[in-house]
């Protein structure tokens, strides 16, 4: 607990397992403040596992978790860990799909989530050029009437940061941006990263060695439902362990 | 603690039909007259001994005491017809002509009367009413006759006859038959008509007034152990010759009584058993079809009806062309509606629900579409009303093990329902039908990449499931109406033993059928079948709200949405 | 600001529908007892009940869209609220009846002078005065509504597993009413009724009275569903419906808007029951029967899921053709319905409207995707 102190999200031991199945292993790790931090692994290390233990989805079998270093969340369920500002992206795009591009985003503004101001809300001014400047920031102007369903496998990727960013977290949780993205679209994306790290923390769940290269920044590697190594993208990839665990043993 | 034991190992041997107490439950009411003349008066009948007409005559006196002694020498006559003649007295069908005092025996008929003569139970042809004067019996007449007539049984050639009338003295306990009951006793040489009349002799000298034969008869009546040796047995508590015997009535009775708990206990459970052998039959073949493609069918229910249906087709036909093989007519059912309710099946999967993978919900209406089509179709041909099915011989009949009544078609269904799970079971488990079939269940897509084809994998295992119904339909035409609105009832139970049981896990859904099934058999008495019904779909719908994947569920993240 | 309210919850459409029914809710009354019954023009009392009765099934057909087209969630039990609305206002009429029963008991309606009752259970008070069984009408079934919904969203049983508890919540309930000590007039449920606030059943002016009260109820319902399906909360709704764990991690409490939908639907269809019962003079167990919730789904499917104008247009043409099948083909109606399940599902996933929609190019927003659902990665 006092170890939590000062981060903005704090694992402690936290072990997961399924039918006896150990998806995570007292997995322990600490990312600071506006930090930008790169988790790899291979298939089935438990990357999708820890995303779901942190945003409420999994409940640990043992273990801490700590948000902002003094707000347990395995006690929370998703909405609630959601409204204190952890923002979640799936590995693949899950937008409205029936739903236009402005309608996305204006379900993801921050405002109240409880159901009667929600049913009686309607956009102020203000919204309304966040909203504008989130469609900037992604993109999407030109498609703001279009619906979700007809944006490219790459726009709704893009979307779906935006309806992130509009959630205004303080921690993002980004699992697999990259994923099926042309290489323009790749590199775009990085850039757009790295621009949101600047005022929040960001993890990045990724398989893409070339992207995690680009983003530059501290890498965690997950093997087992547990950390491997942790430092620069060169340090690890010059790990012998890693080297393993990456090209067989 | 030994009676526990006892009655566990009875328990354990329910599977296994024992046979060995034939004893059928007893008729404590005499033969109806009509019966006993006709039938018995071709092969029974002899000679008539030369006194029996004189004496019969007799019967017209007026003196009761004179009539006691008549009638106690007809009965020693041993004639094949005293029987006859005496129950026709007994019931006041004994009538002599009007006109020339010709004894006979009347049955009434609708407007007229059947008359048979008393000597040789043959017909007489008919006559209108008042030709003839009832000859008249009075209640102590009555008791005398009913003795005499137990006596007479008790030396009947015939086995059953005789267990019958020892269990008729059983249940009348006159102290009076003691000496009968004592000399037939010796004569006795079937071990389980002793024991019977064994039965009947206590019964009897617990009704007496020697405090010796009560403390005997009280051992006896306890090793009995049945309800209505427990009912003699209370009285006795009462009316007991001295202290001693009220006292050790009571013991017995306090012995009988927990003991007959337990049986009651496992009656229930029997009759849960039974419940949970039908869920079980109708539930599995959902949870084949729910568990490998996620949709309900909701035209499972008919699957089962059309089962029936075919069973009731199958027996007309043999009905009008072969009718020795009646007894047989189940089996000739079980692989044809395994055939025509799965290739339905097959056709359903085929031209309508392939369409709709992705959308459950529409394949739950599309499946009720077909259901209704099904059962609408069923009507045109077979009309809206029930079918007669019958059932086969060795379906019929019950027998009685300790304490419990078990019916025949019932046992025989709780064997079938565990023959049709253990098939199921080593389908999938051993066969490479049953690996692609798990295959497409645990991973779609990688299956069909490995190169099963997983559209004939799912076109099947609909076949599979729908025939599985199909026989399940064959067997609960047995214990149920046939009629088209059959598969309904059946739907929404089945659908809460394969949730509660865990979705996929065939022991999953035997353990949920057998619960269910033992639970409402339990519930059922203490608030009525219909409310049992109510509390048992809510206390599920409770259950799917705290374990939403039922008993057995499969964890992990690949059945997580 | 009103008016940009109203603005946003009603578009083209909804005007032309709402103006459509309110030019129904004046021409049936007028057919009927204006026009003289000779006129060609003469519409019968027959059909003025029958069309009331259709525009009942079109209100419970609208609840049934807004819970199942907008928030996902395929009700199989939604005759039971209809039923329950219906059973208050039955009791509401039972009371009117007062000693002009055939045993003449003042207080107690003649089916529990049978069961030799001697005094009015509990329950039964307070249905005689019209404001209190107009407020159970809503209560009732949206305290069921609330009760159920609070445990199967908060557990979050969703799908078919959902769609088949609410088939066993109905069917256990057409059980318990079926019962006689239940006090709801078992087998025969409650009929006989005489008047309503005074106004005799039996005339055709009442009658029109209810066809109107019914239009205008339908009209209400419409405007309310409009309202919330265009508000923000409508939004979220579909969101739930398109991609449920998306709008759970944007931090909306999903069981909190389905509870809140499922409760207003379920409040609407108790209207819906109390509006039929007046009109057909009955109420009975069969009424709760799953085969009904079932039927009043493939109304919404057939008029178009998720469009509100749709399943009262679905609820109408099917319910029509059910009338003239059962009076002319009697045994084709169930192969017809059957296929109609089949053939809607399958040729016509956005019902009637949607193939208007397709043929006037009109891509039209809020409709559910009849492609598979994305399913949010692991």
């Amino acid at each position: 607990m006092e170890l939590a102190h000062g981060s903005i999200l704090y694992l402690d031991g936290v072990t997961v397992s399924f039918d006896g199945f150990r998806a995570l292993n007292e997995l322990s790790f600490i990312v600071e403040p506006g930090e930008m931090r790169a988790i790899i692994g291979p298939n089935g290390a438990g990357k999708t596992t820890m995303m779901d233990v942190i945003t409420g989805k999994t409940t640990p079998d043992h273990g801490e978790i700590y948000f902002n270093g003094e707000i347990d969340l395995t006690k929370l369920d998703e909405a609630a860990i959601a409204q204190l500002g952890i923002g979640r992206k799936f590995q693949k795009p899950t937008v409205f799909e029936s739903q236009s591009v402005f309608d996305n985003l204006e379900l993801a503004l921050k405002d109240d989530r409880r159901v009667l101001p929600v049913l009686f809300s309607s956009l102020s001014q203000k919204q309304n050029e966040r909203i504008d400047e989130l469609l900037d920031t992604i993109r999407l102007t030109a498609q703001r009437h279009e619906l979700a369903a007809n944006l490219s496998h790459g726009q709704k990727q893009w979307l779906e940061i935006g309806m992130l960013l509009a959630q205004e977290p303080k921690l993002l949780l980004v699992d697999e941006p990259a994923a099926g993205m042309t290489d323009a679209e790749t590199a775009e994306t990085a850039i757009l990263l790295k621009e949101i790290a600047k005022t929040k923390a960001v993890v990045v769940v990724e398989h893409d060695m070339v992207f995690v290269r680009d983003l530059d920044v501290k890498v965690s590697v997950l093997h087992e439902g547990s950390i491997l190594a942790e430092g620069n993208m060169d340090e690890v990839s010059n790990d012998e362990r890693v080297i393993e665990v990456y090209l067989g043993r | 603690m030994q009676r526990l034991i006892t009655f566990f190992t009875c328990l354990f041997f329910l599977t296994v039909p024992v046979m060995s107490a034939k004893a059928q439950p007893v008729s404590n009411e005499p033969a109806p007259n009509g019966e006993a003349t006709t039938n018995g008066a071709a092969s029974e009948l002899s000679a008539p001994k030369q006194e029996l007409p004189a004496l019969v005559e007799e019967l017209k006196g007026k003196s009761t005491t004179k009539k006691i002694e008549t009638i106690r020498a007809i009965a020693a006559t041993k004639s094949m017809r005293a029987g006859p003649i005496l129950e026709a007295y007994l019931n006041g069908k004994l009538f002599k002509k009007k006109t020339d005092g010709t004894i006979v025996i009347i049955q009434k008929d609708g407007q007229g009367l059947l008359l048979s003569d008393p000597y040789s139970g043959k017909s007489l042809g008919t006559s209108p009413k008042n030709k003839y004067k009832k000859i008249r019996v009075n209640n102590r007449l009555r008791g005398v006759i009913r003795s005499v007539l137990g006596s007479l049984q008790l030396r009947h050639p015939d086995r059953l006859k005789r267990l019958t009338a020892a269990a008729a003295m059983f249940k009348s306990h006159n102290p009076k038959s003691i000496p009968f009951l004592r000399s037939a006793l010796k004569a006795e040489t079937d071990e389980d008509v002793k024991k019977r009349m064994r039965e009947a002799l206590a019964a009897a000298q617990l009704s007496g007034t020697n405090a010796q034969a009560q403390m005997l008869a009280i051992k006896v009546l306890e090793n009995r152990g049945d309800k209505p040796a427990l009912t003699l047995l209370q009285s006795a508590t009462r009316q007991g010759a001295s202290a001693e015997v009220k006292e050790r009535a009571e013991t017995a009775v306090r012995r009988i009584e927990k003991t007959l708990a337990y049986w009651e206990i496992g009656q229930t459970i029997f009759y849960g058993l039974s419940l949970g052998s039908v869920l079980l039959l109708a539930a599995i073949g959902l949870d084949i079809t729910f568990g490998v493609m996620g949709v309900i069918n909701m035209a499972h229910g008919e699957m089962i009806m059309i089962g029936a249906y075919t069973t009731f087709v199958v027996q007309e036909v043999i009905r009008t062309t072969a009718p020795a093989l009646f007894d047989i007519s189940l089996l000739i059912a079980l692989p044809l509606a395994f055939m025509i309710a799965g290739s339905i099946g097959v056709a359903m999967e085929r031209g309508i629900i392939r369409f709709l993978y992705g959308r459950p919900l529409e394949t739950l209406l599309a499946t009720w579409g077909i259901s209704l089509v099904l059962q609408q179709a069923v009507r045109s041909i077979f009309g809206p009303t029930n079918q007669e099915v019958g059932n086969p011989s060795w379906m019929s009949g019950s027998f009685e093990l300790g304490q419990l009544v078990i019916t025949n078609n019932r046992l025989w269904i709780m064997l079938f329902a565990l023959a049709v799970l253990f098939a199921l079971m080593a389908v999938l488990k051993y066969t490479s039908f049953g690996l692609r079939m798990r295959a497409v269940t645990q991973n779609r897509s990688m299956a069909g990449s490995m190169g099963i084809r997983t559209g004939w994998v799912d076109a099947l295992t609909f076949g599979l499931g729908s025939g599985v119904a199909g026989i399940a339909g064959v067997a609960l035409s047995q214990i149920d109406n046939v009629s088209p609105n059959l598969g309904q009832a059946y739907i929404v139970d089945s659908f809460m033993v394969v949730v509660f049981g865990g979705v996929g896990n065939l022991w999953g859904t035997l353990v949920g059928a057998v619960t269910l099934g033992v639970f409402n058999k339990f519930l059922e008495p203490a608030v009525g079948a219909v409310l049992g019904k109510i509390l048992v779909l809510v206390l599920i719908i409770l259950f799917i709200q705290k374990r939403p994947r039922g008993l057995f569920a499969q964890k992990g993240r690949t059945v997580e949405q | 600001m009103r008016n940009s309210f109203l603005i946003k919850t009603l578009d083209k459409n909804s005007v032309l529908f709402l103006t459509i029914l309110a030019i129904i809710a004046v021409l049936v009354p007028v057919a009927n007892l204006v026009v003289p019954p000779e006129s060609p023009f003469h519409l019968s009392t027959y059909w003025v009940v029958l069309l009331g009765k259709y525009l009942c099934y079109a209100l419970l057909a609208l609840a049934v869209d807004l819970v199942w087209g907008f928030a996902g969630i395929l009700t199989l039990g939604h005759g039971a609220f209809f039923a329950l609305g219906g059973y208050a206002m039955g009791m509401y009429l039972m009371r009117q009846i007062g000693a002009r029963g055939v045993y003449g008991n003042p207080d107690l309606p003649d089916f529990m002078v049978f069961l030799n009752w001697s005094e009015l259970p509990w329950f039964w008070r307070g249905f005689d005065m019209f404001p209190f069984a107009m407020l159970m009408v809503l209560f009732v079934p949206g305290l069921l509504a609330f009760a159920f919904g609070w445990f199967a969203f908060r557990s979050r049983v969703t799908g078919v597993y959902l769609s088949i508890i609410t088939q066993a919540l109905t069917y256990a309930l057409m059980l318990a009413f079926f019962r006689n000590n239940m006090g709801f007039g078992g087998n025969n449920g409650l009929t006989d009724f005489k008047d309503i606030l005074g106004f005799n059943l039996q005339s055709d002016a009442t009658r029109s009275g209810l066809f109107v009260a019914t239009v205008i109820a339908l009209m209400l319902a419409f405007i309310l569903s409009r309202a919330i399906i265009k508000s923000r909360f409508g939004k979220v709704l579909i969101g739930v419906r398109d991609a449920e764990s998306r709008t759970r991690f944007l931090g909306y409490r999903v069981e909190n808007y389905k509870l809140f939908v499922w409760t207003v639907s379920a409040m609407i269809a108790g209207v819906a029951g109390a509006l039929y019962v007046p009109q057909v003079g009955i109420i009975n167990p069969s009424e709760f029967a799953p085969a009904n919730s079932i039927e009043t789904v493939i109304w919404v499917a057939v008029g178009g899921r998720g469009t509100l104008i749709g399943p009262v247009i679905g609820a109408v043409l099917v319910n029509f053709a059910k009338t003239w099948f059962t009076g002319v083909l009697p045994e084709v109606w169930l192969f017809a319905l059957g296929a109609l399940f089949i053939f809607t599902t399958i040729f016509l996933p956005k019902g009637i409207l949607g193939l208007l929609a397709k043929k006037n190019k009109k891509p039209k927003p809020a409709k559910p995707s009849d492609k598979p659902q994305p399913q949010p990665a692991e």
